[in-house]
Order: structure tokens, then C-alpha cells, then sequence
């Protein structure tokens, strides 16, 4: 679980820890039952105040992404698999905002913008089926 | 329950110049506060009425319910403290510093400071004149851990030091905070640092608070916005909840307080548009109230 944090772009910082670990969960790293870092070494780890991981971990755990268990220690929750979807869709959505804007920034029209987007999905396609087989170097 | 820190209504001069004017705070025990501030704003002399090293001369200080000019010892045996002054004695070898800060602290743990000695890679053997500035600022540190405050107070502890030795306070802070919920004060000049592990953060200028306030909050209540005008505009643009406004021509970065529907109103109020916009960080938000440029008077 490898989270990174950053303080220039105005993002409390328990909203970046949320984030980042419902992509971890919407992306499949992290997977039903996985086990959390423990809150004070999650703090220790990333530097950051206790009391925000903590406060990121609640967040989770109201969303249904993870749940605690009476052993204590924090779980992704079997939940986390339906919301996953909805959370793909949130984190695609965000990047197409920023790519829109961008495009109409540079005068680039809905219709060119999607066929350039076509055109790269064909470009990456067999690439992506052969990363997806074979182990990373 | 008691604060750990209160000051009412502080007010210290020196001279002619108001050091200290009319200071309100408060610190809840298990909160970290991160004092911001340009030099010579009066963060020093904040955290030495804490200390009890000064007398207000109005107003009220209470360390852990005690005032610490009147009865210091309790209140001092509580606190650890690392000031960016190099305070140590320099002809002192690392045990030699243990056992004589040992001699003032009943709560010293020995354990914790010879763990603490293992794990900043210090020598007991080593006078401390001999360290490098990065290896000194371990020792103080230790030396403000070693004895387990219920306060710890730091004065710009990574002014100068280098990445390593900046994680290592950070580090320390952080479990410090983990530990059963002990109270820091710190100041820095480092907003990305105090960014990390405050849960509040106070803004101090000309001797004033200006805000002091959760940093959540702080983050949340202020944007920073990418105004554009239609026409080039001589003059900076000023509206209502803007705090500051940097640019020229038609392209205005603006730090504004307030929601994203309320900067709309005011911006289009003025004929131009927000072209981008993003919760500030704490770099802007302080440089902004440090000059403020923008305001509606």
C-alpha cells in the first residue's frame, strides 16, 4: 500500500489518503480483506499527523470501502466491490474534465477529441493485452 | 478540562514595538498547532511566555493550568523543548548530556533515550561540539523526547537542517502525537511540514494572531482562482472575499475566501471569468494574508 502525499495542491490530506486508497480498492491492489496499515504506522510512513489517518480511515469506513474488525485493524470491506465501480467511473470522470477543458482550451472540438481518443485506444490496444500477460520486468 | 496552553489577552512590548498584542489562544491537550509566521512576527516570544522565559505585560499565560512564571517547576518538567538555537552544552559527551538532563527530569526514561540515540545513528561517546548541526539537532531532540512531555514545544526546529534530519523531527512529532495523545506547539517557516502533521495551524504577524483556525477547514475555505478579464486591466482587480490578487493584464491569480458558487457571483460581477480554480494550499493562503492585496476595501 503505497499512498503519496503531497501539500501544493491544497488537498487536505485525509482526503488524499481517501482517495487514494478507493483507487487502490476501484484498481483491484488492494482486494476484499486486505488488511490496512495499522494508523500509527500508516502516520509514521507517510509523515503525516496520527489524527488525519485516523480521520481518513472513519471516511472509509462510512463509505463501506473498509471495515474494522473486532481483532482490531481495518479490512477492505466486501462492500468495497459494488462502490468500486462508482468510484472507477468518479476517478475516469475527473481525468476526462481536465482532458475537455484542456481540448477547448486549444480549440479542439467534442468530435476530434473523441476520435483522437479512439485512435490512441487502437494504438494501445495490443500492447495493453501483452503487458496484461506478461510479468513486468 | 483544562487547556494545555491558554494566553488571554497577551500583550508584551519591547520598547516602543508591540512584541506580543493582545494574544488569544488556546491548545486542547492531543492537538498540534503549527505557529506560522514571517521573522519577527512574534513566534518566538509566543513559545517563550510558554516557557515562562517572559513576563506579558498584560494579560494571562496557563501552562497545564499553571501560571509558568509563578511556579516553573512544575511546569517545565512537563515540557520538551527544542529551540533552533544551539543550547546544549558543547563540551558535553552524549552520555554525559543523558545523565545530566537526567538530573532535572524525574520522568526520564532511559530506555527511550538510549532507543532514541540507536535510531539517530548518534555515538555516546561523541561530544557534542564535535557533531554536525543535522547530529546536534538529534541530540536536542532526544533530549526534549527522552523524559516524555506532556508538551512539546519546538522553535523552528528544522530551520537550516537537511531533508534527513528535518524527517527525523517530523518522525518524532508524529509519534509523539501517537503517543496517548500528547499537545505540540511547534513554529516553522516550512508550511509543507506544518501541512503534514498539524491539526490546527495559527497565523501570527506584527506581534497579532490573524486567524487560528483547523487546517482542514482552512483549506477547505479558500480558493485559489484563475480570474480572466476580457480587457487587459491596469489596476490589481479587488472584490469581496478576495484576500490577494497577483497578475497583470487579462490573466489574475486571486486567493479568495469562500465557496466556488460565491466567487462566481462576485468575479462575473466584474465581467471576467474563473478559467481555474483549486482548494489553496498553505503556501498561498500564507503568503496571501502575509500581503493582502486584494479585499473589496
Amino acid at each position: 500500500m503505497l499512498l503519496h502525499i503531497t501539500t501544493s495542491e491544497g488537498v487536505p490530506i485525509y482526503m488524499q489518503i481517501v482517495t487514494q486508497i478507493k483507487h487502490l480498492v476501484a484498481s483491484g491492489r488492494l482486494s476484499e480483506g486486505d488488511e490496512l496499515l495499522p494508523i500509527r504506522a500508516l502516520a509514521e510512513q507517510l509523515v503525516v499527523n496520527p489524527n488525519t489517518v485516523a480521520r481518513a480511515y472513519r471516511e472509509l469506513e462510512m463509505a463501506g470501502v473498509v471495515e474494522k474488525r473486532r481483532t482490531a485493524g481495518t479490512y477492505v470491506s466486501g462492500a468495497g466491490s459494488p462502490l468500486a465501480r462508482g468510484e472507477q467511473a468518479r476517478i475516469l470522470t475527473e481525468r476526462i474534465d481536465a482532458l475537455v477543458i484542456e481540448a477547448q482550451h486549444m480549440s479542439f472540438s467534442t468530435d476530434e477529441l473523441i476520435e483522437m481518443i479512439r485512435a490512441r485506444a487502437d494504438h494501445l490496444q495490443p500492447k495493453a493485452t501483452d503487458s496484461s500477460k506478461e510479468p513486468r520486468p | 478540562m483544562t487547556p494545555i496552553i491558554e494566553l488571554c489577552n497577551v500583550t508584551r512590548s519591547f520598547g516602543a514595538k508591540f512584541a506580543l498584542n493582545d494574544i488569544n489562544l488556546t491548545l486542547e491537550k492531543g492537538t498540534v498547532l503549527g505557529l506560522v509566521g514571517e521573522n519577527g512576527s512574534g513566534k518566538t516570544t509566543l513559545i517563550k511566555h510558554v516557557l515562562g522565559l517572559l513576563k506579558p505585560d498584560r494579560g494571562s499565560v496557563s501552562v497545564f493550568g499553571i501560571d509558568p512564571v509563578i511556579d516553573p517547576v512544575p511546569v517545565l518538567a512537563q515540557i520538551g523543548y527544542l529551540s533552533e538555537e544551539d543550547i546544549l552544552p558543547s563540551w558535553m559527551r552524549i552520555r554525559e548530556l543523558q545523565r545530566y538532563m537526567q538530573g532535572f527530569y524525574p520522568t526520564w526514561d532511559q530506555e527511550y533515550a538510549d532507543q532514541l540515540v540507536r535510531e539517530f545513528g548518534l555515538d555516546r561517546e561523541a561530544k557534542l561540539m564535535g557533531l554536525s548541526k543535522g547530529q546536534r539537532a538529534r541530540a536536542g531532540l532526544m533530549t526534549a523526547l527522552a523524559y516524555r512531555p506532556q508538551l512539546l514545544l519546538l522553535d523552528e526546529p528544522s530551520s537550516g537542517l537537511d531533508p534527513i534530519v528535518r524527517r527525523d523531527i517530523l518522525g518524532a512529532i508524529v509519534r509523539t502525537i501517537a503517543d496517548e495523545g500528547r499537545t505540540v506547539l511547534f513554529s516553522s517557516h516550512l508550511l509543507g511540514e506544518v501541512d503534514r502533521v498539524a491539526d490546527r495551524v495559527a497565523m501570527i504577524q506584527n506581534g497579532s494572531i490573524l486567524f487560528c483556525e483547523n487546517l482542514d477547514g482552512l483549506k477547505e475555505i479558500h480558493l485559489e482562482l484563475t480570474v480572466i478579464f476580457p480587457q487587459p486591466r491596469p489596476v490589481r482587480p479587488r472584490f469581496d472575499g478576495a484576500i490577494a490578487a497577483e497578475g497583470d493584464g487579462k490573466e489574475w491569480s486571486v486567493l479568495f475566501k469562500g465557496t466556488l458558487d460565491q466567487a462566481r457571483v462576485v468575479v462575473e460581477a466584474q465581467g471576467a471569468t474563473i478559467a481555474e480554480h483549486r482548494p489553496a494550499n498553505l503556501d498561498e493562503i500564507f503568503v496571501g494574508y502575509a500581503r493582502p492585496t486584494g479585499g473589496a476595501n
